[in-house]
């Protein structure tokens, strides 16, 4: 029985002791009449040897084409040593740290975790994870309604160069507490907000601001301005960021003349594989007078009975298991392992080797763009400095590209033309470190062949 | 574990020092000075081994299942097999991007669709969305697919959640996210849900009922018949939280209760590692009623080859809840997990968690613990109150348990359900060994006599771990939540 330790004798003793004839007899208080018996949907059980073929081959099948696709999850060289420490069974097999005596190594850890996410975004506090971007970014406009206490219309402006999928995540997840969300246009042929329409709302109740920097489309927004605007009318101001990033730019904290209010983001380019979509996590960071309308997990330093330095779950108030309905969400279980890896991916990169891999990426994007716009037929539709991504136009239909790149054994990038359909046959593509000087030559010749029509 | 706490990793930093083979050499930054970031974040400067050994020592001061037995009631914390982590870290699965096209991502697809299969079996149910990304987010869909259904049908003013006193804390705060109201009933002597309080909370407010079966106090709700049919016959659907599916594994389903609606959480149920607080996974699945309206994407099949099914194949779904598919890397895992248990083993889950947990309740109650719902059959857990402890020996449920880290335990669940006072909520899980709970009642009976002769002995603890006990108060009054928030070392 796989899993399952117990000899015929110790069964006989166990059910000696409990006084029962069967383990059948233990189910006797379950209605005879819902009493199932086969699940014959469930096939045989396999060996782990046979199951390891079985998954050997469905990875074999979707093979490592090389990846050109970011929006949102990027590919990044993970150190050796992350996932090593991070599948420690004492990592891995851990829970909750609710006791924390027997915890310290996962509260100690999420303490690190705590101070580098709050330099790293330039706020004062961290907490402890959330699920992933999206649904961080959901949280924090819930949070800007509870610390915003003299807004009155709970509405949350973004920009529509906010990726999509976080703006479909938080109208999913707000839903039934009555918020309203306000979307403003790009300048066409800029990609970065339309000033004048966030000026346009001026002397209107606005709860909050949402800034992603880089934008959905790799560009830069004029992130000072926005935040000053927001402040200068009373509106919060939520950054939407790549943490990555921020090696190399001005941090949230120090956007405009205050900073920003609430920093949230995916934690994937820290040492997260693509991994298919998840898990990943989110982080949320912000300022201390915040702190108590912060969902999710926060850990606090504090001594024992004999005054020795010791770490443990705080402010637990705000939560679930002791407030109940009147939880600041509903959050239980966060994403602790993939935070580990994060921990130990800053610490082994430290802040030179993030920024070093930050460069790189935006090195070989660059790169990336001047060897794709060569192709005739293809153009780049935004200028300006960008990081990770690129909007290009191709002439022909992009999902026709794509499947056709997807033969030749390349990720092209992302479709845009559903979600931005102003833009045409609109292609989303990225580079990071990973990609070499020759992947990046492979993509552009695939890509003439494909809009040649080659074989 | 050891008992030498490391300093922070900040402590070991020196400036300039770095563990340089880990990144590119050579590119340098154009960054306009508009956005350029002044002043380099904070991170430690350490050398590799540095960083390895300090969070090898790190993981060395917790305690794990893989370290030891960690009954902590209503988690279901079992062994999580090995191999599940290593078939879902194959390098194709993890370097797939999340939007690669379907054409590239048939062998991912595949895993996933027949994932949603295994778990629409053992639940009873109609459709399964693998999306949500920890239990209280598929909560989270539930009830917001109860909130869809009744508005589909023009029933505005079905906004009230019930919800029994024993439920978890996720179950009133996810009805409150979803904007209803929380109406709380309580539960009987005996551990069963008062039908009479029941009928007089439903009515035409009435969205649906939020339960767990076998309940948080460990035992089965007897008459769940009943109570779905009075919930059906008042309008409002029934939500499973599958917290304790684990009991009932391949014995009896959710959908033949009568629930509309259950979520899984699969690093429960289906043993994939809890990670000192996630990732989880809440799989939802749902009866016919509430398919319209499932979280998005879900896998779909035509003929042969798999595809993802979004807002065009779902138009009334509640939408997305994550930023791709949820937790995939956790939904392989489940997969490999029930592939090597299979049929039979789906059954064998219920079977000895309940042995294991009716053999330590009889070996407790036999040492003199009192069970907190003595005629009753234990499920996967059950609940032992340490009122007559408290009292007499001024021994509450929180000195056993952490007296109980000395031994070598972790402890099982404290002070949860709320309505049970000084309770210990203990689930052993099917993979433990007879020699260990004995080792478990050993201890209790230790503790208990230690009780008795020397309580301050027992309230002092633990002595054998990191630290001793933690000033939570401090914590929360002195707020030091980062290094270098407060001027202490």
């Amino acid at each position: 029985m796989p899993f399952i330790p117990h000899t015929e004798t110790e069964i006989s003793e166990m059910l000696a002791a409990i006084g029962a004839p069967s383990i059948d007899a233990l189910f006797d208080e379950i209605p005879a009449a819902l009493r199932i018996k086969s699940l014959a949907a469930i096939p045989d059980a396999l060996s782990e040897m046979e199951v390891g073929r079985l998954m050997q081959q469905r990875a074999s099948q979707d093979g490592r084409p090389l990846n050109f696709l970011g929006a949102g999850a990027y590919e990044h060289h993970i150190p050796a040593a992350v996932w090593a420490i991070v599948t420690r069974g004492e990592f891995y097999s851990a829970y909750t740290p609710y006791q924390a005596e027997a915890s310290q190594g996962t509260l100690q850890l999420l303490y690190e975790y705590q101070t580098m996410m709050s330099s790293l975004t330039g706020m004062e506090v961290s907490n402890a994870s959330l699920y992933d971007g999206a649904s961080a970014l959901a949280e924090a406009c819930l949070m800007s309604v509870r610390a915003h206490r003299r807004s009155k219309s709970a509405r949350i402006v973004v920009p529509s160069t906010l990726n999509p999928t976080y703006l479909s995540v938080s109208r999913a997840v707000t839903e039934g507490q009555n918020l309203s969300f306000t979307v403003l246009p790009y300048e066409p042929g800029k990609g970065t907000l339309q000033f004048s329409r966030l000026e346009a709302l001026k002397g209107e109740d606005i709860t909050a601001v949402v800034i992603q920097q880089p934008n959905f489309f790799g560009l830069m927004e004029d992130v000072d301005a926005i935040t000053d605007w927001a402040h200068a009318n009373n509106a919060l101001v939520i950054a939407v960021v790549n943490p990555l990033s921020l090696a190399l730019f001005k941090p949230p904290g120090e956007w405009g003349t205050k900073g920003v209010d609430i920093v949230v983001g995916d934690g994937q380019p820290l040492g997260v594989p693509l991994s298919s979509g998840g898990p990943y996590f989110g982080f949320m960071t912000t300022r201390m007078e915040h702190v108590r309308q912060m969902p999710g997990r926060i850990i606090g330093r504090t001594v024992d009975l004999d005054g020795k330095q010791g770490f443990t779950l705080t402010l637990q108030a705000r939560e679930q298991h002791i407030r109940r309905s009147k939880a600041t969400s509903n959050i239980c279980t966060n994403q602790g392992l993939l935070v580990t890896a994060a921990t130990i991916h800053m610490s082994l990169l430290g802040a030179a080797g993030l920024e070093a891999v930050a460069a790189t990426s935006q090195r070989q994007t660059s790169k990336l763009v001047e060897r794709l716009a060569r192709i005739p037929g293809v153009k780049v539709v935004f200028d300006g400095y960008r990081f990770h991504e690129a909007v290009l136009q191709l002439p022909t239909k992009v999902s026709e590209v794509l499947e056709a790149l997807a033969k030749r054994n390349i990720v092209g990038g992302l479709d845009l033309s559903k979600l931005y359909p102003e833009l045409g046959n609109a292609l989303l593509v990225c580079a990071t470190e990973m990609r070499t000087d020759a992947d990046l030559d492979s993509y552009a010749s695939a890509l003439a062949d494909v809009l040649e029509r080659k074989p | 574990m050891s008992h030498i706490t490391e300093p922070l990793i900040f402590k070991h930093s020196r400036p300039g020092r770095s563990a340089v083979g880990q990144y590119p050499q050579g590119a340098s930054a154009e960054v306009p000075e508009k956005f350029r970031r002044s002043k380099r974040a904070a991170l430690p400067e350490v050398s590799e081994l540095q960083a390895v050994r300090h969070f090898t020592r790190l993981s060395q001061l917790n305690f794990s299942i893989d370290t030891h037995f960690y009954p902590l009631g209503s988690c279901t914390m079992k062994y999580n097999p090995r191999a599940c982590n290593a078939f879902a870290m194959l390098p194709e699965f993890l370097g797939r991007h999340p939007l690669a096209p379907n054409s590239v991502s048939q062998g991912f697809l595949a895993c996933l669709y027949e994932l949603q299969e295994m778990l629409k079996e053992v639940t009873g149910m109609k459709g399964v969305s693998l999306t949500p990304m920890a239990g209280a987010q598929g909560e989270f869909a539930g009830v917001a697919m109860i909130r869809a259904y009744h508005r589909a049908r023009n029933d505005l003013e079905r906004t009230e959640i019930i919800v029994p006193d024993a439920a978890h804390g996720t179950n009133p705060a996810t009805a409150t996210m979803c904007g209803c109201t929380v109406v709380e009933i309580p539960s009987l002597p005996n551990g069963d849900i008062d039908i009479d309080a029941l009928k007089a909370a439903l009515g035409p407010k009435t969205a649906g009922i939020m339960l767990t079966n076998p309940s948080t106090l460990g035992v089965f709700e007897r008459r769940i018949q009943e109570v779905a049919r009075l919930v059906h016959d008042a309008g409002g659907l029934l939500y499973y939280d599958g917290a304790n599916l684990n009991a009932i594994l391949g014995k009896v389903r959710p959908g033949d209760m009568g629930f509309d609606v259950i979520h899984m959480n699969l690093h429960k149920t289906f043993s994939t590692p809890h990670g000192g607080g996630g990732p989880g996974s809440g799989a939802v699945g749902v009866g016919q009623r509430l398919l319209p309206f499932l979280p998005i994407p879900i896998v779909g099949r035509d003929g042969d080859s798999y595809r993802w099914l979004d807002e065009n194949d779902i138009p009334q779904t509640i939408g997305r809840l994550s930023a791709f598919m949820g937790n995939a890397g956790v939904l392989l895992r489940a997969y490999v997990y029930m592939r090597m248990l299979g049929r039979e083993g789906m059954h064998r889950v219920a079977e000895f968690s309940a042995l294991n947990a009716n053999y330590l309740l009889a070996r407790l109650k036999k040492a003199g613990f009192d069970p907190a719902y003595p005629e009753r059959r234990a499920s996967h857990e059950f609940i032992i109150t340490m009122k007559r402890q408290a009292k007499e020996l001024g021994v509450n449920a929180m000195d056993f348990a952490k007296r109980l880290l000395d031994y070598g335990f972790h402890a099982p669940t404290t002070y949860f359900p709320l309505l049970v006072p000084e309770c210990l909520l203990i689930e052993p899980t099917e993979t433990e060994a007879k020699e260990e709970l004995d080792g478990f009642v050993e201890a209790m009976i230790a503790i208990q006599a230690e009780a008795e002769q020397d309580a301050a002995k027992v309230k002092g603890a633990p002595y054998n771990l990191p630290v001793r006990r933690l000033d939570d108060v401090r914590a929360a009054k002195q707020l030091d939540l980062t290094y270098g928030m407060r001027n202490t070392e």
